[in-house]
Parts: structure tokens; sequence; C-alpha cells
């Protein structure tokens, strides 16, 4: 039970530092704890532990109580009866499987790959002696050297062009945005220089760059910090556009796109970053990289399709909290319980888009929610749901449902930060819309 | 114009030891105690040397030293050393061919794009072939080039065959980027053309970075042989861009090996350098960086030369970079589409009086490298390469409907690569869907 006390530690210093209420919605923790056991005893593999399932805490209810040490009795106490010993034991499972944050899964992977070839090297703000901005940078300047991890004066168009000069000679470059709102002052060379570069000289020069940083919103930084650019970078020819969500997608996306021999944008998230995720053996392997442009079904459904990229696909799927916690965010669980199976697509690939999957499963389940925190107007619901007309029109029930970020730039109070960031309920609300279940639309605080 | 670093003192012997970036106070070339004007002004330093700020009158309409003046004034000082002549036969044929193929291929793609076979932006090179020729002749293959929008010349002077450049232009699948690029993208890998950039001061973190990889190449890769330059070829309206500074920056402190060539030709379309500048002298914005920023006359193919020798072997040796404003002039409006209206003509006059083909014709009759045959020779086989040129892309098939999609990833069907190193869309069973991802 150690780890129990481990987790009570990790929040007492989260509330500390975060406050609460926010620290409840940023906890997305995955421990996977499979429906069934084969056999009694036996240790959950891998693949079931990252699987998709449902949860059988006894303690995820609606309401949302806090913390406290009644409720951890109460689950020990109902422990013995809804929960096995193995199955308990696994719940606890660091000797299993490991467990990852996404910080980390970049850290290694950004090792490995630079390890791997030489011609990798990394270039941003801070990366070098101040271990990265966001610390995803650890520990490489030791490793690699100065030359290696370069640290740059605060010119974005200027290194980011440096790094695609470089690129055209054959170096693999990867240039770090303290977050891609920065990338904005740079913006003319990763599309003119980067993208277009292969086409524009037929081939002969291809550019095998990296771009990544945290994209999206943070917690109170405020309008010019907190932009989604999925749509922007994902609307231009030439560009691969990646966003990964789990720490084994951030692994295996990054190793990917630092293969690749074209200019990738790879969206991370800041607060993400923390998260603990479970990874298989598979995953930690050095040579492991995961396709480009192919979605990831997180969770198997009948009813509608969720599709979702970076942090929302933790807002729409189960969400496991700590276990003497209320479930904070958890789409598919509370539809789930309302009878209503939803089918979560993690898009990991934005360009391009995995356009076979999605019409699959929306003509499997002919209702279609998409989820995603830029802005609503040409952003990449719009482009899933014209994609799902264009070719799986006749599959459809009901009018696809875009949840989307509020058409606002980013406010800094609290409580408009999360109305202008799309919230568990919004998904739940629109799920039902679209299942004919609907309650009626009302913005709550 | 003469610069105050003028021809008298290029052919001394220049100092091999040069300083590091850091110490503006040492000059990159020797001392000037010249009596040439520069801007009209009284005689100044204009080397690297910190000096008095300058009030400098910013009318550029005095003493401007023709070329031949300043040969005179070379044969005067001929106390100096060694050989008076800059160059030899060979390579003043090589210069001379090279500039002569710059202007023609100009002139007949402004005759084409009249005809209605070249369509777009065009913008030429007329009257600037000097500050081309001076530098590019002097790269090896390995080096790379990167130009702006004004790009055909450079593209020639490195090597890219006329027939490539002019198919390119007319959009035909033989030209160098298979008509996916056009006048303003030239990219050729073979001889290391870089672009062709629309956007100004696009191409100068490009050639920053081209120049980084060839320093990464060396230290870190271990080809010690690495040694490849790279020559960044930009406008004097650049030098107003945050781009441009933040490159000047980069490349000192890293002592990457490029030269950066300021082509002021004291217009950006219809804005006056003058007007748009609030110090207009560019070559003093190298030492504000910690390189050595020199002034040349951009009309004189000799004095390019001259002082690309040195900025070349400068960053070849590895001492960083440098930056180099030669002042010259284009003949043609900004671009084909141009009317050219704002520009006095009293000063195109002039400057077409000083015509850098005129100039080096002169230069090499007087002291008898070649003769008249020979170059009317030379001008005549030129004439033919650049006819050969048109026909070769006349003839040529426009691209094919399929190339509409091709090209705009290296990876074949954008899967990535998979953990083998090969790419994704080559395993059959990553396409049927079998495979295990």
């Amino acid at each position: 039970m150690n780890l129990a006390w481990t987790h009570r530690r990790q929040w007492r210093k989260a509330v500390q530092i975060r406050g609460r209420r926010q620290w409840y919605q940023q906890w997305e923790v995955r421990k996977g704890v499979p429906r069934q056991m084969e056999e009694p005893g036996q240790v959950p593999t891998a693949e079931k532990l990252s699987g998709t399932f449902d949860c059988h805490f006894p303690f995820a209810s609606e309401s949302q109580s806090t913390s406290s040490v009644f409720e951890l009795t109460k689950i020990l106490g109902q422990s013995s009866r809804s929960l096995r010993p193995s199955v308990c034991a696994s719940r606890f499972y660091s000797s299993i499987a490991k467990e990852m944050t996404v910080r980390d899964a970049l850290n290694s992977a950004l090792d490995e790959e630079m390890s791997a070839d030489p011609k990798v090297f990394l270039m941003g703000e801070e990366v070098g002696e101040y271990q990265g901005a966001y610390k995803i940078s650890k520990g490489l300047l030791e490793k690699y050297g100065p030359e290696r991890v370069v640290d740059t004066p605060i010119t974005e168009a200027g290194f980011t062009g440096i790094g695609v000069g470089a690129a055209y000679y054959g170096l693999r470059p990867v240039v770090e945005f303290m977050t891609f709102n920065f990338s904005m002052q740079a913006i003319d060379h990763i599309i003119n220089s980067a993208a277009k570069s292969n086409y524009m000289s037929a081939g002969q020069i291809s550019v095998p760059i990296v771009f990544r940083g945290p994209n999206g919103a943070a917690a109170g930084v405020g309008a010019q910090h907190s932009q989604c650019y999925a749509a922007w970078y994902a609307s231009c020819p030439g560009l691969k556009v990646l966003a990964p969500y789990s720490s084994e997608d951030a692994r295996g996306l990054l190793k990917a796109a630092i293969r690749d021999p074209d200019p990738v944008v790879f969206l991370e998230n800041e607060l993400l970053y923390g998260e603990s995720f479970p990874v298989s053996a598979e995953a930690l392997d050095s040579s492991f990289c995961l396709p480009i442009g192919k979605a990831k079904i997180e969770r198997q459904g009948k009813d509608l399709t969720i599709t979702a990229f970076s942090k929302m696909v933790g807002y729409a799927l189960k969400v496991r909290p700590p276990f003497f916690l209320k479930a904070v965010s958890d789409a598919a669980e509370i539809l789930a319980k309302e009878g209503i199976s939803a089918e979560v697509i993690n898009l990991r690939s934005i360009r391009p888009l995995d356009r076979p999957t999605i019409n699959a499963s929306v003509r499997k389940t002919n209702r279609l929610v998409t989820v995603e925190e830029g802005f609503p107007q040409h952003g990449i619901g719009a482009e899933i749901c014209t994609s799902v007309i264009e070719e799986s029109f006749g599959y459809l029930d009901a009018p696809v449902e875009r949840i989307a970020g509020a058409d606002v730039p980013m406010p800094y109070a609290a409580n408009l930060e999360r109305m202008a960031v799309p919230q568990v309920e919004d998904i739940v609300r629109a799920a039902k819309r679209v299942c004919y279940k609907s309650v009626p639309m009302a913005a709550t605080a | 114009m003469s610069s105050a670093f003028s021809a008298i003192r290029i052919i001394q012997p220049l100092p091999l030891n040069t300083t590091t970036t850091r110490s503006p106070e040492k000059p990159l070339f020797d001392p000037l105690k010249t009596t040439s004007s520069f801007l009209g002004s009284t005689a100044r330093f204009c080397s690297t040397s910190l000096n008095k700020p300058s009030s400098a009158s910013h009318l550029r309409r005095s003493a401007v030293v023709a070329v031949s003046d300043v040969v005179k004034d070379k044969k005067l000082n001929s106390n100096s050393s060694l050989s008076n002549l800059l160059l030899t036969k060979e390579e003043g044929l090589e210069v001379y061919q090279d500039m002569i193929l710059g202007r023609a291929f100009e002139d007949m793609c402004a005759q084409m794009y009249y005809r209605g076979k070249m369509f777009g932006f065009v913008h030429l090179y007329n009257g600037q072939e000097a500050v081309s020729t001076g530098f590019i002749n002097l790269l090896k293959k390995e080096d790379s080039v990167v130009s702006t929008y004004r790009d055909h010349v450079h593209a020639l002077s490195k090597g890219v065959p006329a027939r490539a450049v002019m198919s390119e232009l007319f959009g035909k699948v033989t030209g160098c980027c298979r008509g996916q690029g056009g006048s303003m993208h030239m990219f050729s890998k073979e001889h290391n053309v870089l672009g062709g950039f629309a956007f100004i001061g696009e191409g100068i973190p490009v050639a920053t970075g081209a120049a980084f990889s060839s320093k990464y190449r060396r230290e870190v890769l271990k080809q010690a042989d690495c040694d490849h330059v790279t020559v960044a070829f930009f406008g004097d309206g650049t030098c107003n861009n945050g781009q441009f500074f933040e490159c000047l920056n980069m490349a000192a402190l890293w002592k990457l090996p490029i030269v950066f060539v300021v082509e002021n030709n004291l217009w950006a379309i219809g804005m006056s350098h003058l007007r748009a500048t609030s110090d207009p002298e560019i070559w003093k914005k190298g030492p504000a960086f910690g390189m050595p920023g020199v002034h040349v006359d951009g009309m004189d193919v000799l004095k390019v030369r001259e002082v690309a020798k040195e900025a070349i072997g400068r960053a070849r040796r590895g001492e960083g970079p440098s930056l180099v404003e030669c002042e010259t002039y284009r003949f043609r409006g900004h671009s084909l589409a141009d009317p050219d209206e704002l520009r006095d003509p009293a000063e195109k006059a002039h400057y077409a009086a000083r015509d850098p083909i005129t100039a080096l014709k002169k230069y090499m009759i007087e002291n008898k490298l070649a003769n008249e045959a020979e170059l009317k020779a030379i001008e005549k086989k030129i004439d033919e390469v650049v006819e050969d040129a048109v026909e070769f892309a006349d003839a040529s098939p426009h691209p094919g409907r399929t190339q509409l999609l091709e090209n705009v990833f290296a990876d074949p069907k954008g899967f990535g690569i998979g953990p083998d190193g090969k790419y994704r869309c080559e395993d059959p069973k990553f396409t049927e869907g079998t495979a295990q991802v």
C-alpha cells in the first residue's frame, strides 16, 4: 500500500503548486485494470493494460467529492468484495508494466535518436544549460555537448531558417519552440522554406527537420500563449503534423518524426508533460516508432465516434483517477453509464489525417463528435466533418457535432478559461445530442 | 565612384593572419589613407575600423570615379608590387564569358517574356553581373549559393546549364526544378544552388544553416575536409529586415563559414535605399556584430573578385563570416512588370556608362589579355548557347498531369519510416492493414 501514500504525497505537493481544482482537472492517469482476468492471479500483460477498458473502481460516481480518508476506507472496505487480490495488486502495478511521464518519454526518444544518428541535433531556446524550458531535454547537453544541443539566441526566424538550411544538407535538426505561439515568428521558414522546398525543387532537396514544442492552452497563461496551431500547420501541404497523447504516442511519434525525411511539426502539450502513462516493453525498445498517418482507436464502442487529439483524448476517454479520488473527467465512462458506448479515436497524426480509420468508425457507429482545443472556424473538426460527409454521408444518422475551444482569444481568469476550453461535460452533452438524447444546450460556469 | 577601398590597395599583399571577428579595430584590409571619396563626403576610412560616426551626406551625387579612372590610378601607383594584373588571360576570358552569359540570358528572358513564353514574376539581373561572377567564379562546386528572386544569373554562374534554367522559366519538365519552381525558385542539388527565395531575407537564415551544416560536418561528424563555404546574396532592402540581423549575430557568434553579399542597387522596387534606411552604409552593420564589413564597387568585377577572394578565404579557413556591400545598379526595373518611373534617368545613364562588361572588356584589351576578335568570338558563342537554350525550352514538353501531386513529401505515401529503417508503405502488410503497429 505504500503506493497509495506516494499518490497522496504527490497530490499534496501538486495542491501546493497549483491549487486543488486545477489539479483534479489535470490529473489524468491511466492505470490499467482489465475488466476481466483470464485466470485469477494472472499478471495482466502490457497490451491489456494499455488497451481500452472500463473501470470498476467502486468509487467512480458522479459526485465530485474531494479526497478524504473516508473515501480511502470506503474503498478499502469494498476492495475485498469487488476487486480480486491479483487485480488489487495490479492496480499498483509498477512492478508489472512501466509507467513513464510524457516528459521522460520525449527525453528518452530524443536521447536514443541522438545517440543512434550523429546527424541529429537539437536547437532552441534554453535547451542546453537550462535543461529545456520544460525539462524535456534534460541531461542532453552533458551527454552530447554544445555542438549537438545548441542554445540559441531569441531569434525564432533566424534559427528556424538555420535549421532548414542545415536540413538541406542532410543534417537532421530538431528545432524546439518554447511554445508553438513563438513559431509564428518563424512560420515563414516552416512553411516557405521547409514545407515547400521538396516540391519547388522537384524532389532534389528534402528537409528532414522536426519542429517540436508545446501547443495549445496551458493553465492561465493568457491569450498570446494559448493558441492551438494544429489547424494552421495541418492546412499546409508539405508538412506532417503529429499530436501525441500518451507517453507511448510521444515516444513512437517523435522517433518516427526524427527519422522522417520530411518536415514534421510535432505538437506536444504542456499539461500532458507531467502525466504518467503505462508503456509496454515494446515501446521502450530503442527502435520503436509509430507510423505517421495512422490513428489509434483508444476505446472501442458502437454508438458514436469521438475523435480527439492531444489533451482532449484524455477528456474523451476513460481517465483513471487516483484511487482515492473521484473520477474527474471521463466522458466515455459517463456515457457508458448512460448506456451510450463511445468509440474514441486518438488521431495522433493531423496531417496526413487518417481518413480511412475515421470513416470506418463512423460507418460502424453512424454518429460523430469531433473534439479539439483550438478555435472552431476552419479547425480540425471542420476538416474531419467534411471528410466524413464526403465519404460516408449515407451512413450518418445525425449531424456531426464539433466541439472546439471558444471563438475568442484565451482569457486569463480561471473560470473564463475553463469556459473557453472544452470540458468533459461539453463532450458528454454533444454526445448525447448526437444520439438524440439531448439536454438543453446551456452554458455552465 | 571608387570605393575608399580601391583597387590601389587591393594588389598589395593582404595580411594572412587576419584577426578574429571580435576586434573590429584591426581591419580586414589595410587601413586606407586614400583620397578617394565615398558618398560625397570627405576622405574617410572605409574599412572595418570604427571611425568617427559618419555624418555622411546621404546624397550620392558627387564624384563618381569611373572604372577607367581607377585603372589610370592603378597605373600611376604601380610602385606597389609585383604584377599590375589582377587576373590571367584564362581567368579573364572565363570571367568575361560568365558575365556575357548572364547579360545575354537576361536580355533573352525579357524578349521571351514580352512574347508570352515566360510568365509570372521575372526579375532581371542586368548590370549586376560583376557581383555574381566576381564571387561565384571563385567557388568550388561543393560550395553553396543562396539567392533571392533575382537568381537566374547566380544559378548560371554556379554552373546550372542555360538550357535547364530557360526550361524552368518556360515551365517545362526539363527545367532544373521540372517546372515546379519557376523564376524565383532555382534549386539545384548538383550545383549546390539552394534557391531562389521569394521573400527577401528568407534566404539568409537558410544560407546560415548551410554554413552551419558545413561546420557541423567538420567538427561533429569529423569530416575534416569539409570546408564548404556558403555565399548568400541579397539586396539593400533586405538589410532592414530582422532576419538579416539575426543571422549576422548567429553567424558571427558561431563563426560560420559564410559570406553575406549585399547587392546594393540603391532601389527596392520603387523605394530608394536612402529613403528607407536610417544609416545607408550597410557595410557598417558588420562590425556591429563583430565581423568585418567591406564596401566595394560592384560595377567592377576585378575589385569584387579581390574582395571575394579574401572573404571566401577567410570563411574557408574557419575565421568566420564577412559582410560585403557591393554597390551596384540594375539597368532594368525591379521586374519585367515594373514601369521603372521613379528612377532618375541621369542616374541610370550614369551607371550605364559604368557597365561592368564594357569595363572588363576595356581592361582586358588595354592590358593585352585578349583582343577584340577573341572577345567577339566569346560573345558569339554565348549567343548561340542562349538561342539553343530557347529552342530547347520551346521544344520541351510541359509537365505531365501526374506531376502535380508529386514531390510534396520525400516519403512516398506519408506514413513515415518503420523500425527497420525502411518506409512503412513498402511493407506490404502495412498497406493491407494487417501489420502490427
